[in-house]
């Protein structure tokens, strides 16, 4: 899959915010005045950046607003709507704290709830999808969700709660890869099926359609080498959990704090574009690209 | 609506037969001529004559080679060449349509079209990724997702002859390769091919039930004898005979 910026940026933010709001919402850390503004502005900062930059791949942004109605089948459709209703219920949440000094405890938990139901929207977009068997797995879920409660509990000062969900998002992610570098051929579909003349012998594509390229190929059928993606993944995972991990792991100081919260992002960053750049849209198979 | 209707009154949609397409292209031109000058968004080109040409087309035309596996009676098959138009399957659980977000993409209760509705599109590509095939195409002029309509606009029309009441790819394939019709009928035109021809679909496993079917290539056929000049060119002398015959003794001896 074509790793559009627009995108990274979206789920990479988007988490992040989401993560941060769902700790803010458990009352973690208990702040309240100016430092609670801080907090929520950082929290909402990176989820409607987020979610401002995934309207950039757009072919008509300007009608967005229609992707609310869908909720009934679509799951881009219900990110939208538990989106807005998270940011909804955590402004009201953050502005009663803010301003008159009033922590609503069960409005916190409603926002804490939606922000994850929200993480759990975006990455079942990408998990429902059976034309990506890499994405198709209740691992991505687990990931995305895992990725964003860590970052959260790294960027609310909840050290402890970081401590564990980094590891364990850590060994997530190594999960997901090891599982996902089988996916395409366990999932069954290869060029025999796809082009239903395995049962006469060996197929191999002889010409494509076109000369030129085209829309499917340059958005879906993105080809990654192999060897940049290794160290890649190496990259990943030592900015993205270990580095962090180790950084919280010496007594706090908010200068090692802030480096361990921009190692996570970076290496989260990189582990995203490889999230697309490696995954395998089956639709290569009819250009022999897989 | 993006649910999928639980049943549709017809089943429109297309039999393409890979034993008898010649890879002409006849259909992607047309395709992309009726549906650039008629219903929706023209399918427009970037960049036609310049050094990186690529554009919009809901008709493909793939090549595979075939190697058939190698037996006793035949140790040495010869491979096959087939010729692949795709273009949207229409399928009945068409994962394309459930994913959109707005409600523009929706299959059709009354014949099970699977359509697009241009002006509710907000071009986030999410149905292309949806589809196995690769039968839908953001345009890049446009910004909103084109595909296939099984020429909506020419099967229903009344201002135009009967006989041109078909897919525009239909009706233009020299090679009588592609066949319209309704598959809820069991009596119609494309229900009796795919069932004498053991018509297939295309990655079953995907689970999206396409309503277009392939037929398969036919067995080849078995020739013993098919050149009737090989006699003619076998040589008509061994050994050279006279002078010729001294020279090449005198140059064996050296």
């Amino acid at each position: 899959m074509h790793p559009a910026p627009s995108v990274i940026v979206f789920t990479t933010l988007s988490g992040l915010g989401f993560g941060l709001l769902f700790w803010l919402g458990l009352g973690l850390p208990a702040v309240s005045g100016w430092v609670a503004f801080v907090f929520f502005a950082i929290g909402f900062g990176l989820a409607i950046g987020g979610l401002l930059a995934s309207t950039f791949h757009l072919g008509h942004p300007e009608r967005a607003i229609k992707a609310f109605s869908q909720w009934r089948s679509s799951w881009l459709s219900r990110e939208g709507v538990a989106a807005v209703a998270a940011l909804l219920v955590m402004g009201a949440y953050a502005a009663l704290l803010i301003f008159f000094d009033i922590k609503v405890t069960l409005l916190g938990w409603i926002g804490a709830v939606l922000s994850l139901v929200t993480v759990y929207a975006t990455s079942m977009i990408y998990a429902q999808l059976s034309t990506i068997p890499r994405w198709k797995t209740p691992l991505t879920p687990a990931l995305l969700l895992a990725i964003a409660l860590a970052g959260g509990a790294l960027l609310a000062g909840q050290i402890t709660y970081a401590q564990i969900l980094l590891p364990i998002a850590g060994v997530l992610q190594v999960l997901w890869w090891v599982r996902g570098d089988g996916a395409l051929l366990q999932s069954g579909t290869n060029m025999a099926s796809a082009t239903g003349l395995g049962d006469i012998g060996t197929v191999r594509a002889f010409e494509p359609p076109h000369t030129g390229t085209n829309y499917l190929l340059r958005e879906l059928v993105y080809q990654v080498g192999r060897k940049h993606a290794l160290k890649l993944r190496a990259m990943a995972l030592m900015l993205g959990y270990i580095l962090p991990v180790l950084l919280i792991l010496i007594p706090f100081a908010h200068a090692l704090a802030a480096v361990a919260v921009i190692c996570h992002l970076a290496g989260i960053a990189a582990s995203r574009w490889l999230f697309f750049a490696e995954a395998e849209h089956v639709v290569g198979l009819y250009y022999g690209k897989r | 609506m993006t649910q999928l209707p639980e049943k549709t009154d017809r089943k429109l949609g297309l039999v393409i037969d890979l034993d008898t397409c010649v890879g002409c292209h006849a259909c992607v031109i047309s395709c992309k001529g009726w549906n650039t000058e008629n219903y929706g968004a023209p399918l427009s080109d970037q960049e036609p004559y310049g050094g990186h040409p690529s554009g919009t087309f809901l008709n493909r035309v793939h090549s595979y080679e075939v190697q058939p596996l190698a037996t006793s009676a035949m140790p040495h098959p010869a491979a096959q060449l087939v010729h692949f138009p795709k273009s949207c399957l229409h399928c009945e659980d068409a994962p394309c349509v459930t994913v959109c977000p707005t409600g523009a993409s929706y299959k059709r209760v009354e014949d099970g079209i699977v359509l697009v509705n241009e002006s509710d599109c907000i071009g986030c590509g999410l149905c292309a990724w949806a589809c196995p095939y690769g039968a839908r195409e953001l345009d890049a002029a446009e910004g909103v997702m084109k595909k296939c309509t099984l020429c909506v606009d020419r099967i229903y029309n009344e201002n135009l002859p009967e006989v041109d009441r078909v897919p525009a790819c239909v009706r233009t394939c020299p090679a009588g390769a592609r066949h319209f019709g309704d598959f809820a009928d069991p009596d119609s035109n494309v229900s009796k091919l795919t069932a004498e021809r053991g018509g297939m679909d295309l990655m079953p496993e995907q689970g999206t039930k396409p309503v277009n079917k392939y037929l398969p290539p036919r067995p080849k056929d078995q020739m013993d004898q098919i050149d009737v000049l090989a006699p003619f060119l076998a040589p008509v002398m061994d050994e050279p005979k006279g002078f010729l015959g001294w020279l090449d003794k005198a140059l064996e001896k050296i």
